[in-house]
Protein backbone atom coordinates (compact mmCIF):
# COMPACT_ATOMS: atom_id res chain seq x y z
CA UNK A 1 0.00 0.00 0.00
CA UNK A 2 2.70 2.48 0.94
CA UNK A 3 4.96 4.07 -1.51
CA UNK A 4 8.26 2.95 -1.15
CA UNK A 5 10.54 4.54 0.83
CA UNK A 6 7.49 6.72 2.57
CA UNK A 7 6.11 5.68 5.96
CA UNK A 8 2.21 6.94 6.52
CA UNK A 9 1.64 10.86 5.94
CA UNK A 10 -0.83 13.13 7.18
CA UNK A 11 -2.24 16.10 5.36
CA UNK A 12 -3.44 18.46 7.45
CA UNK A 13 -5.91 20.89 5.57
CA UNK A 14 -6.48 23.65 8.37
CA UNK A 15 -9.94 24.90 7.03
CA UNK A 16 -11.85 28.73 7.88
CA UNK A 17 -14.51 29.90 5.81
CA UNK A 18 -13.48 28.04 2.72
CA UNK A 19 -16.63 26.34 1.39
CA UNK A 20 -16.00 27.35 -1.60
CA UNK A 21 -12.64 26.03 -2.41
CA UNK A 22 -12.52 22.92 -0.05
CA UNK A 23 -14.22 21.00 -1.67
CA UNK A 24 -12.37 20.98 -4.50
CA UNK A 25 -8.96 20.73 -3.08
CA UNK A 26 -10.27 17.50 -0.85
CA UNK A 27 -11.19 15.95 -4.39
CA UNK A 28 -7.77 16.81 -5.53
CA UNK A 29 -6.36 15.28 -2.98
CA UNK A 30 -8.34 12.17 -2.94
CA UNK A 31 -7.73 11.75 -6.38
CA UNK A 32 -3.58 12.41 -6.25
CA UNK A 33 -3.69 10.24 -3.42
CA UNK A 34 -0.99 7.66 -3.65
CA UNK A 35 -2.33 5.26 -1.12
CA UNK A 36 -0.08 6.41 2.47
CA UNK A 37 -1.55 9.66 2.65
CA UNK A 38 -4.52 10.01 5.48
CA UNK A 39 -6.13 13.60 4.29
CA UNK A 40 -7.48 15.13 7.89
CA UNK A 41 -9.03 18.48 7.54
CA UNK A 42 -9.19 20.61 10.76
CA UNK A 43 -12.16 22.92 10.79
CA UNK A 44 -11.04 26.23 12.62
CA UNK A 45 -14.83 27.05 14.08
CA UNK A 46 -15.52 28.32 10.44
CA UNK A 47 -19.15 30.46 10.07
CA UNK A 48 -20.11 29.41 6.77
CA UNK A 49 -20.60 25.36 5.43
CA UNK A 50 -17.03 24.03 5.43
CA UNK A 51 -17.61 21.25 8.12
CA UNK A 52 -20.57 20.35 5.90
CA UNK A 53 -18.82 20.29 2.78
CA UNK A 54 -15.57 18.45 4.69
CA UNK A 55 -17.64 16.24 5.90
CA UNK A 56 -19.33 14.84 2.21
CA UNK A 57 -15.71 13.75 1.87
CA UNK A 58 -14.09 10.38 3.06
CA UNK A 59 -11.50 12.06 4.98
CA UNK A 60 -11.25 12.55 8.76
CA UNK A 61 -12.37 15.96 10.32
CA UNK A 62 -11.78 17.20 13.62
CA UNK A 63 -13.69 20.09 14.35
CA UNK A 64 -12.98 22.44 16.77
CA UNK A 65 -15.29 23.84 19.44
CA UNK A 66 -13.75 27.58 19.11
CA UNK A 67 -12.10 29.48 16.62
CA UNK A 68 -7.90 29.33 17.64
CA UNK A 69 -6.64 30.61 14.46
CA UNK A 70 -4.03 29.46 11.99
CA UNK A 71 -1.91 28.39 14.66
CA UNK A 72 -3.93 26.49 16.98
CA UNK A 73 -5.57 24.85 13.87
CA UNK A 74 -2.49 23.39 12.75
CA UNK A 75 -1.44 22.52 15.50
CA UNK A 76 -4.71 19.87 16.27
CA UNK A 77 -3.59 18.23 13.08
CA UNK A 78 0.01 17.86 14.36
CA UNK A 79 -1.21 16.64 17.87
CA UNK A 80 -3.47 14.16 15.68
CA UNK A 81 -0.80 13.34 13.64
CA UNK A 82 1.58 12.76 16.72
CA UNK A 83 -1.17 10.44 18.66
CA UNK A 84 -1.70 8.32 15.58
CA UNK A 85 2.45 7.75 14.84
CA UNK A 86 2.37 9.29 11.31
CA UNK A 87 5.76 9.33 10.12
CA UNK A 88 5.33 12.76 7.51
CA UNK A 89 2.93 15.47 7.93
CA UNK A 90 1.63 18.17 5.25
CA UNK A 91 0.27 21.29 6.08
CA UNK A 92 -1.93 21.99 2.87
CA UNK A 93 -3.96 25.21 2.68
CA UNK A 94 -7.89 24.61 1.83
CA UNK A 95 -7.44 27.68 -0.15
CA UNK A 96 -6.99 26.34 -3.66
CA UNK A 97 -3.40 27.68 -3.51
CA UNK A 98 -1.53 24.50 -3.21
CA UNK A 99 -0.94 21.48 -6.08
CA UNK A 100 -1.56 18.00 -4.45
CA UNK A 101 0.65 16.92 -6.51
CA UNK A 102 3.92 18.96 -5.41
CA UNK A 103 3.36 16.85 -2.37
CA UNK A 104 5.77 14.20 -3.27
CA UNK A 105 8.15 16.98 -3.74
CA UNK A 106 8.04 17.72 -0.80
CA UNK A 107 8.71 14.52 0.69
CA UNK A 108 11.94 13.91 -1.50
CA UNK A 109 13.25 17.12 -0.33
CA UNK A 110 13.10 15.23 2.48
CA UNK A 111 14.02 12.07 1.61
CA UNK A 112 16.80 13.90 -0.46
CA UNK A 113 18.13 16.49 2.22
CA UNK A 114 17.06 14.57 5.38
CA UNK A 115 15.79 17.75 6.97
CA UNK A 116 12.58 17.33 9.64
CA UNK A 117 11.29 20.38 7.54
CA UNK A 118 10.82 21.23 4.41
CA UNK A 119 9.22 24.05 2.95
CA UNK A 120 7.38 24.43 -0.65
CA UNK A 121 8.67 28.01 -1.74
CA UNK A 122 7.35 29.80 -4.55
CA UNK A 123 10.38 31.80 -5.78
CA UNK A 124 13.19 29.43 -5.93
CA UNK A 125 12.74 29.32 -9.38
CA UNK A 126 9.81 30.84 -11.48
CA UNK A 127 7.69 28.30 -13.39
CA UNK A 128 7.38 30.92 -16.79
CA UNK A 129 5.17 33.74 -14.68
CA UNK A 130 2.74 30.55 -12.57
CA UNK A 131 3.18 32.36 -9.20
CA UNK A 132 2.84 36.22 -9.23
CA UNK A 133 2.27 38.25 -6.04
CA UNK A 134 1.63 41.64 -5.54
CA UNK A 135 5.00 44.21 -5.14
CA UNK A 136 3.98 45.04 -1.39
CA UNK A 137 3.77 41.41 -0.92
CA UNK A 138 7.16 40.52 -2.09
CA UNK A 139 8.41 43.68 0.06
CA UNK A 140 7.05 42.05 3.50
CA UNK A 141 8.28 38.28 2.18
CA UNK A 142 12.15 39.56 1.61
CA UNK A 143 11.69 41.22 4.95
CA UNK A 144 10.97 38.70 6.86
CA UNK A 145 13.36 36.51 4.68
CA UNK A 146 16.01 38.90 5.89
CA UNK A 147 15.03 38.58 9.36
CA UNK A 148 15.01 35.05 9.38
CA UNK A 149 18.75 35.01 7.85
CA UNK A 150 19.94 37.72 10.52
CA UNK A 151 18.13 35.31 13.31
CA UNK A 152 19.19 31.74 11.62
CA UNK A 153 22.00 32.56 9.61
CA UNK A 154 19.50 30.83 6.93
CA UNK A 155 18.19 32.10 4.03
CA UNK A 156 14.95 30.82 3.49
CA UNK A 157 13.46 33.00 0.35
CA UNK A 158 9.53 32.38 1.39
CA UNK A 159 9.44 31.63 4.79
CA UNK A 160 5.54 32.47 4.70
CA UNK A 161 4.54 29.82 3.04
CA UNK A 162 2.25 27.44 4.67
CA UNK A 163 3.24 24.24 2.36
CA UNK A 164 5.29 22.42 4.53
CA UNK A 165 6.28 18.93 5.26
CA UNK A 166 7.42 17.55 8.92
CA UNK A 167 9.03 14.39 9.80
CA UNK A 168 7.81 12.63 12.80
CA UNK A 169 10.44 14.54 15.18
CA UNK A 170 9.28 18.13 13.58
CA UNK A 171 5.35 16.35 14.17
CA UNK A 172 6.13 16.06 18.21
CA UNK A 173 8.15 19.57 18.76
CA UNK A 174 4.75 21.25 17.13
CA UNK A 175 2.58 19.18 18.51
CA UNK A 176 3.49 20.26 22.19
CA UNK A 177 4.82 24.08 21.14
CA UNK A 178 3.36 25.90 17.94
CA UNK A 179 3.37 29.74 17.58
CA UNK A 180 -0.56 31.01 17.76
CA UNK A 181 -1.00 34.21 15.74
CA UNK A 182 1.55 34.01 12.57
CA UNK A 183 2.97 30.73 12.86
CA UNK A 184 5.07 30.22 9.42
CA UNK A 185 7.82 32.47 10.31
CA UNK A 186 8.02 32.15 13.90
CA UNK A 187 8.28 28.38 13.75
CA UNK A 188 11.42 28.42 11.48
CA UNK A 189 12.99 30.53 14.28
CA UNK A 190 11.64 27.92 16.89
CA UNK A 191 13.20 24.98 14.58
CA UNK A 192 16.66 26.66 14.31
CA UNK A 193 16.67 27.02 17.90
CA UNK A 194 16.41 23.24 18.54
CA UNK A 195 18.35 22.36 16.61
CA UNK A 196 16.33 21.22 13.44
CA UNK A 197 17.11 20.57 10.22
CA UNK A 198 14.68 23.05 7.70
CA UNK A 199 15.28 22.88 3.82
CA UNK A 200 13.60 24.38 1.41
CA UNK A 201 12.46 23.02 -2.47
CA UNK A 202 10.73 24.73 -5.29
CA UNK A 203 7.06 23.48 -5.71
CA UNK A 204 4.46 24.88 -8.02
CA UNK A 205 1.94 26.86 -6.55
CA UNK A 206 -1.93 27.87 -7.76
CA UNK A 207 -2.65 31.58 -7.86
CA UNK A 208 -5.15 32.77 -5.17
CA UNK A 209 -8.30 32.65 -6.52
CA UNK A 210 -11.04 34.57 -4.16
CA UNK A 211 -10.04 35.51 -0.90
CA UNK A 212 -7.04 37.78 0.42
CA UNK A 213 -3.58 36.26 2.65
CA UNK A 214 -4.20 37.58 5.84
CA UNK A 215 -0.76 38.90 5.39
CA UNK A 216 -2.63 41.62 2.89
CA UNK A 217 -5.49 42.54 4.89
CA UNK A 218 -3.58 44.16 7.70
CA UNK A 219 0.09 44.52 6.13
CA UNK A 220 1.54 47.42 9.00
CA UNK A 221 0.49 45.17 11.86
CA UNK A 222 1.17 42.02 10.43
CA UNK A 223 4.80 42.98 9.87
CA UNK A 224 5.89 44.56 13.34
CA UNK A 225 4.62 41.22 14.92
CA UNK A 226 5.78 39.46 13.07
CA UNK A 227 9.41 40.33 13.54
CA UNK A 228 8.66 41.10 16.54
CA UNK A 229 7.95 36.93 17.38
CA UNK A 230 10.86 36.29 15.54
CA UNK A 231 12.94 38.31 17.83
CA UNK A 232 11.18 36.57 21.19
CA UNK A 233 11.42 33.61 19.78
CA UNK A 234 14.84 34.14 19.18
CA UNK A 235 15.28 34.81 22.66
CA UNK A 236 13.62 31.60 24.00
CA UNK A 237 15.15 28.87 25.13
CA UNK A 238 15.53 25.26 23.90
CA UNK A 239 12.22 23.52 24.36
CA UNK A 240 11.66 21.03 27.62
CA UNK A 241 9.92 18.14 26.44
CA UNK A 242 6.92 17.38 29.06
CA UNK A 243 6.73 13.60 29.89
CA UNK A 244 5.72 11.31 27.51
CA UNK A 245 1.93 10.32 28.62
CA UNK A 246 1.46 14.40 29.01
CA UNK A 247 1.62 14.58 25.12
CA UNK B 1 6.40 70.17 57.00
CA UNK B 2 3.40 73.42 57.68
CA UNK B 3 0.20 71.79 58.62
CA UNK B 4 -3.16 74.29 57.68
CA UNK B 5 -4.79 74.49 61.51
CA UNK B 6 -8.02 74.18 60.00
CA UNK B 7 -7.43 70.72 58.16
CA UNK B 8 -7.80 67.83 60.87
CA UNK B 9 -4.79 65.65 59.57
CA UNK B 10 -5.58 62.92 62.45
CA UNK B 11 -8.82 62.71 60.69
CA UNK B 12 -7.46 61.89 57.32
CA UNK B 13 -5.44 59.18 59.45
CA UNK B 14 -8.02 57.48 61.36
CA UNK B 15 -10.26 56.94 57.74
CA UNK B 16 -6.74 55.63 56.08
CA UNK B 17 -6.17 53.13 58.21
CA UNK B 18 -9.98 52.35 58.47
CA UNK B 19 -10.42 52.31 54.96
CA UNK B 20 -7.27 50.10 55.03
CA UNK B 21 -8.55 47.31 57.10
CA UNK B 22 -11.79 47.27 55.19
CA UNK B 23 -9.86 46.49 51.96
CA UNK B 24 -8.01 44.10 53.69
CA UNK B 25 -11.46 42.37 55.73
CA UNK B 26 -12.64 42.47 52.00
CA UNK B 27 -9.81 40.33 50.51
CA UNK B 28 -9.81 37.61 53.08
CA UNK B 29 -13.43 37.78 52.68
CA UNK B 30 -13.65 36.88 48.98
CA UNK B 31 -10.76 33.92 49.84
CA UNK B 32 -12.49 32.60 51.97
CA UNK B 33 -15.92 32.65 50.26
CA UNK B 34 -13.55 30.93 47.11
CA UNK B 35 -14.40 34.20 45.04
CA UNK B 36 -10.57 34.85 45.22
CA UNK B 37 -8.15 32.22 45.02
CA UNK B 38 -5.25 32.37 47.82
CA UNK B 39 -2.38 32.82 44.74
CA UNK B 40 -3.87 35.55 43.30
CA UNK B 41 -4.91 37.28 46.54
CA UNK B 42 -0.98 37.78 47.86
CA UNK B 43 -0.35 40.33 45.75
CA UNK B 44 -3.38 42.27 47.01
CA UNK B 45 -2.67 41.85 50.75
CA UNK B 46 0.59 42.30 50.14
CA UNK B 47 -0.53 45.92 48.91
CA UNK B 48 -3.19 46.25 51.20
CA UNK B 49 -0.72 45.55 53.93
CA UNK B 50 1.70 48.19 53.02
CA UNK B 51 -1.05 50.75 52.68
CA UNK B 52 -2.26 50.13 56.41
CA UNK B 53 1.40 49.99 57.56
CA UNK B 54 2.12 53.76 56.00
CA UNK B 55 -1.56 54.99 57.60
CA UNK B 56 -0.86 54.05 60.84
CA UNK B 57 3.14 55.14 60.85
CA UNK B 58 2.80 58.30 59.00
CA UNK B 59 6.56 58.97 59.21
CA UNK B 60 7.33 56.11 56.95
CA UNK B 61 5.92 57.90 54.21
CA UNK B 62 8.73 60.76 54.96
CA UNK B 63 11.61 58.34 55.07
CA UNK B 64 10.95 56.58 51.35
CA UNK B 65 10.06 59.64 49.89
CA UNK B 66 13.71 61.23 51.36
CA UNK B 67 15.19 57.81 50.40
CA UNK B 68 13.87 57.78 46.76
CA UNK B 69 14.45 61.33 46.34
CA UNK B 70 11.05 62.90 46.23
CA UNK B 71 10.73 66.74 47.91
CA UNK B 72 6.94 65.98 48.26
CA UNK B 73 6.00 63.03 50.16
CA UNK B 74 2.58 62.79 49.64
CA UNK B 75 3.88 62.27 45.66
CA UNK B 76 5.66 59.12 47.00
CA UNK B 77 2.19 57.77 47.59
CA UNK B 78 1.30 57.76 43.94
CA UNK B 79 4.50 56.36 43.23
CA UNK B 80 3.88 53.23 45.63
CA UNK B 81 0.03 53.36 44.34
CA UNK B 82 0.86 53.28 40.49
CA UNK B 83 3.77 50.25 40.89
CA UNK B 84 1.57 48.34 43.06
CA UNK B 85 -1.29 48.66 40.10
CA UNK B 86 1.69 47.55 37.57
CA UNK B 87 2.71 45.01 39.35
CA UNK B 88 -0.98 43.21 39.83
CA UNK B 89 -1.68 44.16 36.44
CA UNK B 90 1.07 42.19 35.08
CA UNK B 91 0.17 39.37 37.46
CA UNK B 92 -3.55 39.40 35.33
CA UNK B 93 -1.60 39.30 31.72
CA UNK B 94 0.33 36.30 33.13
CA UNK B 95 -3.12 34.56 34.64
CA UNK B 96 -4.73 35.67 31.08
CA UNK B 97 -2.16 34.40 28.62
CA UNK B 98 -1.54 31.15 30.78
CA UNK B 99 -5.53 30.54 30.37
CA UNK B 100 -6.00 31.45 26.95
CA UNK B 101 -2.74 28.45 26.24
CA UNK B 102 -5.12 26.32 28.68
CA UNK B 103 -8.68 27.14 26.36
CA UNK B 104 -6.52 26.53 23.28
CA UNK B 105 -4.97 22.93 24.90
CA UNK B 106 -8.85 21.90 26.01
CA UNK B 107 -10.33 22.79 22.57
CA UNK B 108 -7.59 20.59 20.74
CA UNK B 109 -8.19 17.54 23.08
CA UNK B 110 -12.31 18.23 22.84
CA UNK B 111 -12.00 18.19 19.12
CA UNK B 112 -10.01 14.80 18.82
CA UNK B 113 -12.48 13.44 21.76
CA UNK B 114 -15.26 14.60 19.03
CA UNK B 115 -13.71 12.81 16.61
CA UNK B 116 -13.21 9.43 18.63
CA UNK B 117 -16.42 9.56 19.48
CA UNK B 118 -18.24 9.60 16.15
CA UNK B 119 -15.60 7.12 15.04
CA UNK B 120 -16.42 4.42 17.55
CA UNK B 121 -20.18 5.31 17.21
CA UNK B 122 -20.05 4.39 13.57
CA UNK B 123 -18.12 1.32 14.14
CA UNK B 124 -20.98 0.47 16.62
CA UNK B 125 -23.68 0.89 13.89
CA UNK B 126 -21.73 -1.50 11.03
CA UNK B 127 -21.73 -4.09 13.94
CA UNK B 128 -25.55 -3.50 14.02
Amino acid sequence: MATIGFGRVAVIVPAYNEEMSIGNVLDELNSQNPGNWDVIVVNDKSQDNTLQVAMKHPNVVIDLPINLGIGGCVQSGLLYAYRHNYSFAIQFDSDGQHVANEIKTLLWGMNETKADVVIGSRFIRSFSGQFKSSFNRRIGINLISIATKLLTGKRIKDPTSGFRAFNNAAIKLFAENYPVHFPEPESIILLHKNNFKVHEVSTLMNPRNGGRSSIEKKAGFYMISVLLGMIISAMRPQVQYRSENEV
Amino acid sequence: MKFDPSVDIDRFQILAVIGSLIFLALIVYLVRKKKLREDYSLLWLFFGGIFLLLSIWRESLEYISKAIGVAYAPAAIFIILIMSLFMIMIQFSIIISKQANQISMLAQEISLLKLKNSSSEQESEVKK
